[in-house]
């Protein structure tokens, strides 16, 4: 199609969006969901399988007790119920990679339901309803031969790997988000990025959205004003959190044009293609598959017991909203400082500074300073800019010592980012302490001023100020290393004046 | 003929125990009658000559190294061929898995391994168990060694006719709607089905998971117990058995034999003998009532409404669970590939695939499993099934609060001839008829031979309450104590 | 009235992946359209207030400690494949992209 599409704010004016998100997150057990193969990334193909992953004939799957307990702690910090009695289901269809052709999954018995999570957008809270939070298996991976770039369109041939197989996977569907108006694309945006920070606080996924160990689908459809919810469609292969914003936007934008032009929604799956940041159409809901769910008679009901429920709700962690809100006050930290601390990821960072001895504005200093400005030119992440928040930490007790200076301080902590060691031990090396030693000083001063006579006599005569170009001299022969104060209060002393 | 052969497994191990034959010896004469005679009764799909001799001499040696050893030490076992053998062919009675040598055992498999028994090699079945013949396998029909023109029914046909034609004193059957009971019924042979749960499903390739169990075969009710107290009890590789201990089943088997019922009370299931039961099944099954009567035990009639609604019940929840079950065999990952000739697509070979090596009875069990499952019919069949099996489970608990076990003819007709039923295929599904309540259900069910109608065998079912298992083995030892063991005539 | 045509058994037969052939079709349909006919006793019981029975054994929360357990070698977990390349287990070309999940 070579439709032109229509300007956004003109979208927003005439149509109301509706969004729902579905987040699928690979946990982080030992093992898998159904069998004791291990579940770390990597490692040569078909190597971690096992006759219950690989489909087997005969073979039976049993439950993962650590993944049952991570999805209720999901559940928990998603203000979900958690059900008293669920089963398992079979969700039928044929396809390579699933190694039973169906997948063990729940249907309308979910372990979770009922829910929601409160994101922030533009300083408002907008609270997104959580429909269900269940728990089901991984596929394997299927390489395409032959076609190109690995493209299933055109491929000749293609290679199964099931070392990803049976990972267990919680499905996360929210309710439908009606009424975010020209924010649909912002909110669809937060909530992923507060879905991922709450995970990652739960410690129950590493959550990285590249790796595939979260992955988004989204759900848009528009309607005019004061009229039902038009249809909506599905939007699949959203593998960044840039990539939910745009999924959204990119949506309205083509559903408005297809409406405009007086067309109708199809109810289907899209494709997103990041490098266009465009959708395109999949599966429509005609021709879907008939699931044919049912108990998975292999799998015996949950019911988890109230008590361990009421015990792993107590044991939850603070969640990052709170979290953050509370770091703020003891931070002390205005709301647009804040927010340009959580811009650069460094909250986490900050705490641990603080955590490790620093000061907030100290550690605060350091981490949106120095090291984010190294981060941005290097181009990684804050976290893996090379210096970790005790090294931190340690650098600012050097300079809160006065071993380091401002200047030292900042030579040193390039030696440790560029993996030079500690602080104290590249400080050490690279013999870059403070000179306190005052009788080194005291013969610095002594040659500064009898190199110059004239400025001393200005000092000696009450003239103060001259004292600065004394002080430069003396850090000049002791190449930086002296605190200039200490050298100051000396030259003064050498020549009788009051400071 | 070596008399070895016609020992009871219990008279086996003894003698093995004791010094007086060797397993080796034991084991070369069944190999021996295996090799006379299966040609003509094709209770074997596969034999496993090596790997048997080679388990009998580990037994030889480490009774020479004076080790203790088990109960079945030494004893020839026969294995359907729906349990791996880890590197033995496993089949299914299906084309589908030919030449499949699974990377892994059965949890049973393994567990005869460890008890010392000899496995002799893997028999015939109905393809996937789905049968009552033993005609639907890929392989052949199985003979009933009564009569080779007969068939020994299904799907365990080939354990129950290898156990007849005295080719293994012991075999493992499973049983999902019958499949242990009704071969053993119609070859005079003895079959349980323990209580599901009781067994391990591990390796068992799934027909109707929830309904499968695999369980022992004898030629004496003593035997089975023995073989079922050596594979049964928990496994945690599957997530339905049962944590608890085994019932004890040989002390039940070997206090029946005492034929002494006294303070027992049996209920005779009115829906099961009046029509739709041959007059001579009948006739041998109420003799057998008056026999157990003289034992001492009280006999009383139980009416359970709802076993109507057992064979179809069965024939929705059976299906849909096998429908998804063997979605797997596919061409992927184990198993026939066909029509795989570089242009065609992978639907398009995983379904022609599917087409070559499944049977008709098979496709058919897929077909009304995928319709029973699919929206708009889910609720009014597999959802309504359900719901029977729940009313059916009522009616279980209502008369077991009246009598300890129930009796009943294990199948309404003996041995028909092959290619008598295969037409229609749901004149075969009625062979089912008396077994497929106690599978819905879940509890034990035992048939033992009761008699003979026009010289061939009827078998006696008993049916009692879940892990209750040792309740029907001390009813069958007893009426075992006093109408014997059948023979077939010399092959 | 049949309970299900030969349209129906073909489509089944789809859902299914069994490739029938038209001869096939003629006899299922009559075949299925009898058992499907049977079977639909179920209906007869009155069951609306009945809870459904999935499991025969009255067993909840059975699971396993999450502690790995040794694999099959790569050599094992192929070696019953039709078609194996790069230690992977080879397939014709796929039609369909979607995968649920
Ligand atoms: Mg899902
Ligand atoms: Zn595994």
């Amino acid at each position: 199609m070579t439709t032109t599409l229509p300007a956004y704010d003109e979208v927003v004016a005439r149509y109301e969006p509706v969004i729902g998100l579905e987040t699928h997150v690979e946990l982080g057990t030992n093992t898998k969901m159904f069998c004791g193969c291990p579940t770390d990334f990597g490692g040569e193909p078909n190597t971690r399988v096992c006759p219950v992953c690989l489909g087997l004939p005969g073979s039976l799957p049993v439950a993962n007790k650590a993944a049952i307990e991570a999805t209720i702690r999901i559940g928990l910090a998603l203000n979900c119920s958690i059900a008293e009695w669920c089963r398992f289901a079979r969700k039928n269809y044929f396809y390579p990679d699933m190694p039973k052709d169906f997948q063990i999954s729940q249907y309308d018995e979910p372990l979770c339901f009922d829910g929601y999570l409160d994101v922030e957008v533009g300083g408002e809270l907008v609270r997104i309803g959580i429909e269900r939070v269940h728990l089901e298996e991984d596929t394997g991976k299927t390489l395409h031969v032959g076609g190109a770039t690995g493209r299933i369109h055109g491929a000749t041939e293609s290679l199964v790997d099931y070392n990803r197989a049976g990972i267990p996977l919680v499905e996360i569907v929210t309710k439908p988000v009606p009424g975010t108006g020209a924010l649909a694309p912002e909110v669809a945006r937060a909530y992923v990025t507060e879905l991922r920070d709450v995970l990652r606080t739960l410690g129950v996924s590493d959550v990285r959205m590249e790796e595939g160990s979260l992955r988004c689908d989204v759900n848009t459809s528009l309607n005019l004003p004061g009229e039902e919810w038009g249809t909506r469609t599905e939007t699949k292969n959203v593998n960044s959190l840039r990539s939910v914003e745009r999924a959204v936007r990119s949506e309205m934008l083509r559903q408005a044009s297809v409406l405009d032009a007086g067309g109708k929604i199809t109810q289907e799956t899209r494709h997103f293609h990041e490098d266009t940041g465009d959708t395109t159409p999949g599966r429509s809901k005609e021709t879907a598959t008939d699931y044919r769910y049912f108990p998975e008679p292999d799998l015996v009901p949950l019911a988890p017991d109230p008590a361990w429920v009421a015990e792993l709700k107590a044991a939850l962690p603070e969640l990052p909203r709170l979290h953050r809100r509370r770091l703020q006050e003891q931070w002390g930290l205005s709301d647009l400082d804040m927010q340009s601390v959580l811009n650069a990821g460094a909250v986490e960072l900050i705490e641990a500074t603080v955590a490790a001895g620093a000061t907030p504005a100290a550690a605060r200093k350091w981490w949106l300073g120095e090291l984010s400005r190294r981060a941005n030119e290097t181009g990684v992440e804050l976290a893996d800019v090379g210096a970790t928040p005790e090294q931190v930490a340690e650098l600012q007790g050097l300079v809160d010592a006065g071993k380091l200076n401002d200047k030292l301080a900042r030579t040193v902590l390039e030696g440790v980012v560029a993996g030079e060691g500690s602080p104290t031990e590249v400080m050490t090396n690279r013999n870059l302490e403070v000179v306190s030693d005052t009788g080194a000083l005291t013969a610095a001063v002594d040659e500064a001023i009898a190199a110059n006579p004239d400025v001393a006599d200005k000092i000696r005569s009450g003239k103060v100020a001259a004292a600065g170009a004394l002080v430069g001299a003396v850090m000049k022969t002791t190449r930086g290393q002296a605190d200039a104060k200490t050298v100051r209060e000396l030259i003064l002393e050498r020549l009788g004046a009051q400071g | 003929m070596s008399e070895l052969i016609k020992l009871t497994a219990t008279e086996i191990a003894g003698l093995v125990a004791k010094g007086e034959t060797s397993a080796v010896e034991v084991t070369q004469a069944h190999l021996d009658r295996i090799a006379a005679v299966d040609d003509r009764v094709h209770a074997f799909l596969h034999v496993d000559t090596e790997g048997a001799l080679a388990a009998a001499r580990r037994v030889d040696e480490r009774r020479a190294a004076g080790e203790e050893l088990g109960p079945l030490a030494g004893v020839p076992v026969a294995v359907k061929d729906v349990l791996t053998t880890k590197g033995v062919p496993t089949t299914v009675g299906s084309k589908i898995l030919e030449g499949w040598r699974p990377p892994y055992d059965s949890t049973i498999v393994q567990r005869l391994r460890d008890a010392g028994t000899v496995m002799l090699g893997k028999t015939n079945m109905d393809e996937f168990a789905m049968g009552s013949s033993t005609e639907y396998s890929a392989y052949g029909p199985t003979h009933n060694p009564w009569d080779l023109d007969r068939i020994p029914g299904g799907s365990g046909g080939g354990s129950a006719a290898a156990l007849a034609a005295y080719e293994a004193p012991l075999s493992i059957g499973s049983d999902t709607g019958g499949s242990i009971r009704q071969p053993g019924a119609v070859t005079g042979t003895v079959g349980a089905k323990p209580t599901y749960g009781g067994t391990s499903r591990y390796g068992l390739v799934a027909f109707s998971s929830s309904l499968d169990t695999p369980g022992p075969c004898a030629r004496t009710v003593l035997d089975a117990a023995l073989l079922h107290q050596v594979i049964g009890g928990h496994d945690p590789r599957d997530s339905t058995s049962i944590p608890q201990p085994v019932p004890d089943v040989v002390g039940a088997a070997k206090l029946g034999a005492t034929g002494d019922l006294t303070g027992v009370k049996l209920g005779v299931v009115t829906e099961f003998t009046g029509e739709g039961a041959e007059p001579g099944v009948l006739a041998a099954f109420r003799e057998s009532v008056d026999a157990l009567a003289k034992l001492g035990a009280e006999i009383v009639e139980v009416s359970c409404p709802h076993f109507r609604y057992a064979l179809p019940a069965y024939y929705l929840i059976a299906p849909s669970e096998c429908s998804s079950n063997l979605a797997r065999f596919d061409g992927v990952r184990f198993g026939l590939r066909v029509g795989d000739d570089g242009n065609r697509s992978l639907e398009e070979v995983m379904s022609l695939t599917r087409e070559a090596g499944f049977g008709a009875e098979v496709k058919r069990r897929i077909m009304i499993g995928t319709y029973a499952l699919s929206s708009g019919y889910y609720d009014a069949y597999y959802g309504q099934a359900q719901k029977v099996r729940t009313l059916i489970t009522r009616d279980f608990t209502a008369a077991f609060e009246q009598v300890d076990a129930l009796i009943s003819p294990t199948t309404p007709f003996v041995a028909f001839p092959i290619g008598a039923r295969t037409a229609d295929p749901y004149q075969m599904y009625l062979a089912d008829l008396f077994t497929i309540p106690t599978n819905l259900y879940g509890g034990p069910g035992i048939s033992v031979p009761c008699g003979l109608s026009d010289g061939l065998p009827v078998g006696l079912q008993v049916m009692a309450p879940t892990m209750a298992d040792d309740r029907m083995y001390r009813v069958a030892a007893a009426l075992e104590s006093v109408v014997g063991t059948f023979t077939p005539p010399a092959l | 009235m049949a309970a299900i045509s030969r349209e129906e058994v073909a489509h089944l037969a789809r859902l299914s992946r069994l490739a029938v052939t038209e001869e096939e079709l003629d006899t299922f349909a009559g075949q299925l359209d009898v058992i499907l006919q049977s079977v639909a006793q179920v209906g007869e019981v009155a069951a609306a207030d009945i809870p459904p029975t999935s499991h025969s054994v009255p067993l909840t929360n059975v699971l396993r400690e999450d502690v790995v357990t040794p694999c099959l070698t790569p050599e094992e977990a192929l070696s019953g494949a039709p078609d194996v390349d790069q230690q992977r287990f080879r397939v014709p070309r796929i039609l369909d992209e979607d995968v649920a999940s």
